[in-house]
């Protein structure tokens, strides 16, 4: 993979559900400071402008049909990669929160590993959460740590690269699940040997929409990450297939 | 007489079965169990000994109760089935839609790029621009 650094085709694949209010600015900002790529919005069944914005801001666009979740999205973004030759792929948040900055960071990561997650603890940033969340996040971590055989401190960032073998694997079995597309998805792709590595990212603000912060979803979250993670942990071992 | 009615009713759902299966209202997968209940039942109605017999064998002191205990097995079982068939029904239909979505996407190129064709660039935009909306 090393010797074909120049030959590497990039996609960036943001998954948007209802984000007309800040999805032209992020696409620009990574047209500005992002690596050279090709942004793939996959629009998510919104029902505002979403779609229009993003094309007017120079993105590729899949509409789907109906809302499927994140994990749907990026199954269709992966899908997407694949059928047109892209070498790695990167995912950032629509509303903004993942700058267009660090793009380049997470995809040099992939030099040492197939999937490279930028996370927003790791001494880098503002970034903070309290309470039950933030008990549920660091179980997570520190389970999917010990799978990995590495340190992650950021499991459920959406901030995430990964090169061909990781496209190969997730789009033959990339969950569609609630949650899927963090932890699940990571626990079955290190299962099938791909390799995990974090990079540090600074996580700025939402340029749209409201973060929630409700203790009862909160609990409501822990439950069925752990429900994610004793599903995952539970499951067959995968190779990714060649092609 | 409870004989007889009992008789109609399997009957009745075995003919309506059928009548489904044969104008293709019901998948051949789902009729064969029901058929199977069906005949099942028939055979019950026609010979009641052989609940006296099963619940003596099983040691259920009502017979009755081994018929509602079955009943009720089975009613949970078909439902787990179609909780398992409705599961890959929504599979097959999300990829579907990545499919779609997908296409679409592929469709608006190509008309983009005809259109750039016919009408021969005075500007040199390599982006498709905003090609018509196609109905969902």
């Amino acid at each position: 993979m090393n010797s074909a650094e120049q030959t590497q085709r990039t996609l960036v694949i943001m998954p948007a559900w209802n984000e007309s209010e800040a999805i032209g600015n992020t696409i620009r900002e990574v047209f500005e400071f992002g690596p050279a790529c090709d942004v793939l919005v996959v629009d998510d069944g919104s029902r505002d402008s979403t779609a229009q914005v993003a094309r007017d801001a120079g993105a590729l666009v899949v509409q789907l049909p109906f809302n499927m979740g994140v994990g749907g999205a990026m199954r269709t973004g992966f899908k997407y990669a694949k059928m047109h030759g892209y070498t790695q792929v990167i995912q950032v948040d629509s509303d903004g929160q993942h700058d267009p900055r660090d793009i380049k960071s997470v995809l040099d990561g992939l030099r040492e590993a197939d999937i490279v997650i930028g996370a927003r603890f790791a001494d880098k940033g503002t970034y903070t959460v309290r309470g039950p969340r933030k008990w549920a996040m660091n179980v997570l971590a520190w389970t999917i740590s010990r799978i990995a055989g590495t340190r992650l401190t950021d499991v459920t960032s959406g901030f995430r690269a990964a090169n061909a073998k990781a496209i190969r694997q997730y789009v033959d079995h990339y969950p569609a699940e609630y949650l899927g597309d963090t932890i699940d998805s990571l626990v079955v792709a290190i299962r099938s040997g791909c390799t995990v590595r974090q990079v540090g990212v600074s996580m700025r603000e939402r340029q749209g929409g409201t973060p929630s912060h409700d203790p009862i979803k909160a609990a409501v979250y822990l439950g069925r990450s752990a429900f994610a993670l004793l599903f995952a942990l539970t499951r067959k071992k995968n190779e990714p297939s060649s092609n | 007489m409870a004989t007889l009615v009992g008789f109609i009713f399997v009957l009745v759902i075995l003919l309506v079965i059928f009548e489904l299966l044969r104008r293709r209202h019901l998948r051949e997968k789902y009729a064969v169990l029901w058929i199977v209940i069906g005949i099942g039942l028939l055979v019950l109605v026609a010979f009641p000994q052989l609940l006296f017999w099963a619940s003596g064998i099983l040691g259920v002191q009502v017979p009755s109760n081994l018929l509602f205990a079955m009943a009720l097995l089975l009613l949970v079982l078909v439902c787990l089935h179609l909780s398992f068939e409705q599961s890959q029904a929504e599979d097959e239909i999300r990829v579907l839609a990545e499919e779609v979505g997908i296409l679409r996407l592929k469709m608006l190129e190509m008309e983009a790029r005809q259109l750039e064709l016919r009408t021969k660039p005075l500007e040199q935009s390599r982006r498709p621009g905003n090609p018509p909306e196609t109905a969902a």
